[in-house]
């Protein structure tokens, strides 16, 4: 039993040192990214006055002509293609509303479902409101079984090939685009209809327990220190957390410590 | 504040947890959150204190003003508590939408508060049947992530311990009339002994066993909770339950006890912390709502 108590400590800045050689350029709605016309305007960006002002808060990115402004922190925005994890809300006639930290909650049709749970679906369609619509295309999608969620901005998960990831430490990560993250333990064998209806309510070992709630805790302490989340980052991370108790993740000093080993790690691999 | 709505598949995970003392984050059923606490953040206050356990964060301001006594307490003084939910913790308290919730917690610290030992309130009083000391303690919900009640008292000590009264003296003349006089050395001034102030544990029901410091997720998983309200010798002043499921008696007791000893280290921890403010005196570095 412990209840620890102690005094705030103010929080430091992100040494500028840590291997960032261009300095982000960082805008708040209402400034002025440029006055040169020649631009084409991208998503976060709008024209008045003949200059181009940003309208949501984030880091300039150019890409030859094109200029467009992401955001630091938003609600998930749909694109078709991308893998989400959702939590149904409202069960309707035809369809079901899954909660996917959008501007507006999600659609999964029942015709375009394989079976009734769907909670892992691929989005199909986006509406002209920015509703998305869902579906699950194939087995491997599906209602998820035991596991924990964990909530993170959208902005922090890397767009990758894959988003199913088993980790070798023994527990398997799914990486939302919408920013849900799904951490299970691996299922012992790939059986030919993984993904069916019924959800595997056997009790997980101590062991898996574990290295789930490791997990949890290394992708809390990524997300507090704004780093991208993908599986190479939340695996060394994870490693360098194995010296600390679990619970001592959650203390602020330990954390630093685990993101900043991780951080250096991951700068070597690409040095 | 929002339910939500655990499915039986997303209980099971966790309670079975819960079975083998290893919650989803990886604490023992009888672990706190970190916890952080600074006192005197508000400056035109007698008393603040600022709590942050986890995700959950509380302002707590006390206003002394001088007032006429209760007709029944002639010779005391007393302690008014409001609790303000503030829209920033959760778009439901937007409007009236946190007033029940106030008014909840805020019944809640008046009962744990009316005993004659929690607070001296004989040394609030200046003159008998004219003149007290009135505490104002106001609560203000800035963020909610789970064991509201359990934070809102530990702010509260922390404000109280952190209060600072004016000294007044009662001049009489030949008259009769009776004249206040406040000292002239602004920090002259009397403090409350908060030794006796009670904390606040709650122990939510999950499964079979009952766990500490819920967050959001857990307490939606749970059924009934018990508030049980001790002082740092472990003496159960006061007990609720809250939540629509039952609790066995033999639970109940069992219930007691963890809070009883969660209670008293959480006193300890408390003291520990805001002696260790006060020894860093006037020139500490204050973090504040912009650390």
């Amino acid at each position: 039993m412990a209840v620890e108590m102690r005094l705030p400590v103010a929080r430091k800045l992100l040494s500028e040192s840590v291997g960032r050689d261009t300095k982000k350029h960082l805008v708040v709605p209402g400034d002025t990214i440029t006055t040169d016309t020649g631009f084409m305007r991208g998503h976060g960006t709008y024209m008045g006055e003949e200059k181009l002002i940003a309208s949501v808060a984030g880091s300039v990115e150019r890409v030859n002509k094109l200029i467009c402004v992401k955001a630091l922190k938003t609600r998930y925005n749909g694109e078709v293609g991308d893998i989400v994890v959702g939590r149904i809300t409202e069960v309707q006639q035809k369809r079901w509303k899954v909660e996917t930290n959008s501007r507006l909650d999600s659609v999964l049709l029942l015709s375009s479902m394989n079976l009734p749970g769907g909670e892992l679906a691929e989005v199909q369609a986006v509406f002209s409101d920015g509703a998305v619509s869902l579906h699950t295309r194939s087995l491997k999608y599906g209602k998820l079984g035991q596991g924990v969620l964990v909530q993170v901005s959208p902005s922090l998960v890397k767009r990758q090939k894959t988003h199913f990831h088993d980790l070798p430490c023994g527990a398997s990560v799914i990486l939302g685009n919408n920013g849900f993250i799904w951490i299970y333990p691996t299922p012992e064998h790939k059986e030919e209809d993984a993904g069916g209806f019924t959800a595997n309510l056997e009790p997980v070992s101590l062991a898996d327990r574990e290295v789930i709630s490791r997990l949890r805790n290394c992708i809390v302490s990524l997300v507090t220190q704004r780093m991208m989340l993908y599986d190479t980052s939340i695996l060394y991370c994870y490693e360098a957390s194995l010296p600390h108790q679990i619970k001592d993740l959650l203390k602020p000093e330990i954390m630093e410590e685990v993101v900043m080993e991780t951080r250096q790690r991951l700068l070597e691999q690409e040095g | 504040m929002k339910s939500i709505f655990c499915s039986r598949g997303r209980q099971t995970f966790p309670v079975e947890g819960w079975r083998e003392d290893l919650r989803v984050d990886g604490r023992g059923c009888e672990d706190y959150r970190c916890v952080e606490v600074e006192t005197d953040v508000v400056s035109n206050t007698s008393g603040s204190a600022r709590v942050k356990l986890g995700h959950t964060d509380i302002l707590v301001g006390v206003k002394a003003e001088m007032g006429t006594p209760k007709l029944e307490k002639a010779n005391e003084g007393y302690l008014e508590f409001f609790v303000d939910c503030s829209a920033n913790a959760t778009p439901e308290f937007e409007g009236r939408g946190g007033d029940d919730l106030g008014t909840e917690i805020a019944n809640t610290l008046y009962r744990i508060f009316n005993n004659k030992s929690s607070v001296d309130l004989k040394s609030l009083c200046i003159s008998p049947r004219e003149h007290c000391w009135i505490l104002y303690v106001d609560v203000l919900l800035l963020e909610c992530g789970g064991n509201l009640f359990d934070t809102i008292c530990i702010a509260v000590k922390a404000a109280l311990f952190n209060t600072r009264i004016p000294r007044v003296r009662v001049l009489e003349d030949e008259e009769g009339s009776k004249d206040i006089e406040l000292s002239d050395d602004p920090y002259d001034c009397i403090r409350l002994s908060v030794e006796n102030v009670p904390c606040i544990v709650t122990l939510c029901k999950i499964g079979y066993r009952h766990v500490v410091d819920a967050t959001l997720q857990e307490e939606a998983c749970s059924l009934a909770s018990l508030l049980v309200s001790v002082t740092n010798t472990g003496v159960v002043t006061c007990m609720r339950k809250v939540g629509k499921g039952s609790l066995d008696p033999e639970s109940i007791f069992e219930m007691m006890e963890t809070g009883k000893r969660v209670g008293k280290v959480l006193h300890a921890s408390l003291q520990s912390v805001l002696h260790k403010e006060e020894s860093l005196g006037p020139k500490r570095p204050k973090v504040g709502f912009l650390g």
